[in-house]
């Protein structure tokens, strides 16, 4: 086939039938739909909900929850755009972790040394580590569907960008329910569950993102 | 045509392209292939690769231009969206032939504001994945390509609706793409 005639053949494909910035909205909703609809059936808010809201160790894991799934969205959003760059965005991936790192300071200055290790320890290291990977699979499997419709330059780097947008989701969800509220315990535990989503995303997206 | 006019024009291309206007998608396709079609053959000459595969690696770039160009944001300059593109794929397919590469970006640009002679090649890549495309997408194909028939005219021919039609041409040139992915990663 001559090269004109490509031309030819594709030309007549003109129109764009899937838009990437359209796909990954969808995704992100539909991410959070399963998600939430997952932690509604199965394990719902914590008894104690209303007293819990009151204070400020339980709302700032949604701080650290949500700004970890803020960024990492936002890098899932450009990542599948060649030439788009990614630099400022990647940054704004550190936000999660030093807000955490701060108030885990914060709770070491605040509280006697001796009830650290209970504290980071906690009671639910066991859920933790199952139900953030758990809530992730929808968003996670949302996200790289999305992300074939895109060109990521590594596909690997995207599938971990995308695991670690699903995870943010996911531990958001969690953090409701979860009842170990100290900064010491998230920093010990919601880590490892985010970097084993992570870790897989980086393995499928090695895998079904290349283009 | 200074650089920047240029692309602001093939940007006009692509904007009317994406919202189906096939006369402005032809003119954009073949106004950016001798841009890849330089910068291939530069390429396979600085690897050591019989500059004939040149032509191969235009084709597979246009492949790949075509079935990403909804990552393409409107509102951005379209000059670093096709550089990345081809850059990513010339490394592809100079590695799926045999040559461990990395393209500069700069150098990629360079090219894209070259010049170039406009002469178009037969290649046997592309024939040979169209041998293994099932029917009616290869009647499709090599009507619409070769014979330079139309959608409409394809379609009655071939007792099928215009969108079906559409919708297959679309399928074969994502298998198309597919095959192309599959052999570079076998001969990795």
């Amino acid at each position: 086939m001559k090269t004109d005639d490509l031309i030819n053949l594709l030309a007549h494909d003109a129109p764009v039938r899937t838009r990437i910035g359209k796909v990954l909205a969808l995704s992100v909703i539909a991410g959070i739909l399963i998600s939430g609809g997952i932690f509604f059936a199965m394990i719902g808010f914590r008894a104690d909900i209303g007293s819990a809201i009151e204070t400020v160790r339980f709302l700032f894991k949604f701080v650290v929850t949500i700004a970890l799934a803020a960024t990492a969205c936002a890098v899932v959003f450009r990542i599948g755009r060649p030439g788009v760059s990614l630099r400022i965005w990647g940054w704004t991936l550190l936000a999660a972790p030093l807000l955490l790192l701060a108030a885990a300071a914060v709770e070491m200055a605040v509280m006697p040394a001796d009830s650290w290790s209970a504290r980071m320890i906690g009671h639910n290291a066991r859920f933790c580590l199952t139900l953030i990977p758990l809530l992730s699979i929808g968003p996670l499997a949302c996200f790289l569907f999305a992300l074939r419709h895109g060109a990521p330059e590594r596909p690997g780097l995207a599938g971990a960008v995308a695991g670690l947008a699903a995870s943010g989701i996911a531990a958001t969800f969690y953090a409701s329910n979860c009842t170990d509220d100290s900064p010491l315990f998230v920093l010990l535990w919601y880590p490892m569950a985010i970097a084993m989503v992570t870790a897989v995303g980086y393995v499928i997206g090695r895998r079904i993102l290349r283009w | 045509m200074n650089h920047s006019a240029r692309e602001e024009q093939w940007a006009v291309w692509m904007r009317a392209a994406v919202n189906g206007d096939v006369q402005a998608y032809h003119r954009f396709l073949s106004a950016v292939t001798p841009h890849l079609r330089a910068m291939a053959r530069r390429r396979c000459e600085q690897f050591g690769a019989p500059v004939s595969e040149a032509e191969d690696v235009v084709q597979e770039v246009l492949l790949t231009i075509h079935l990403k160009r909804g990552t393409w944001d409107a509102s951005r300059p379209i000059g670093p969206w096709i550089s990345t593109i081809v850059r990513n794929k010339l490394i592809d397919g100079l590695r799926r032939r045999g040559r461990h590469t990395s393209v500069p970006i700069d150098d990629v640009i360079d090219i894209l504001e070259a010049e170039d002679q406009t002469d178009a090649l037969d290649r046997l890549d592309v024939d040979r994945m169209l041998e293994q495309l099932k029917d009616p997408q290869k009647t499709i194909v090599r009507s619409i390509s070769v014979e330079g028939t139309s959608v409409r005219e394809t379609a009655d021919r071939l007792r099928m609706t215009e969108g079906a039609v559409r919708v297959a041409l679309h399928r074969a040139l994502k298998v198309l793409a597919a095959l192309y992915r599959s052999e570079t990663s076998e001969n990795r």
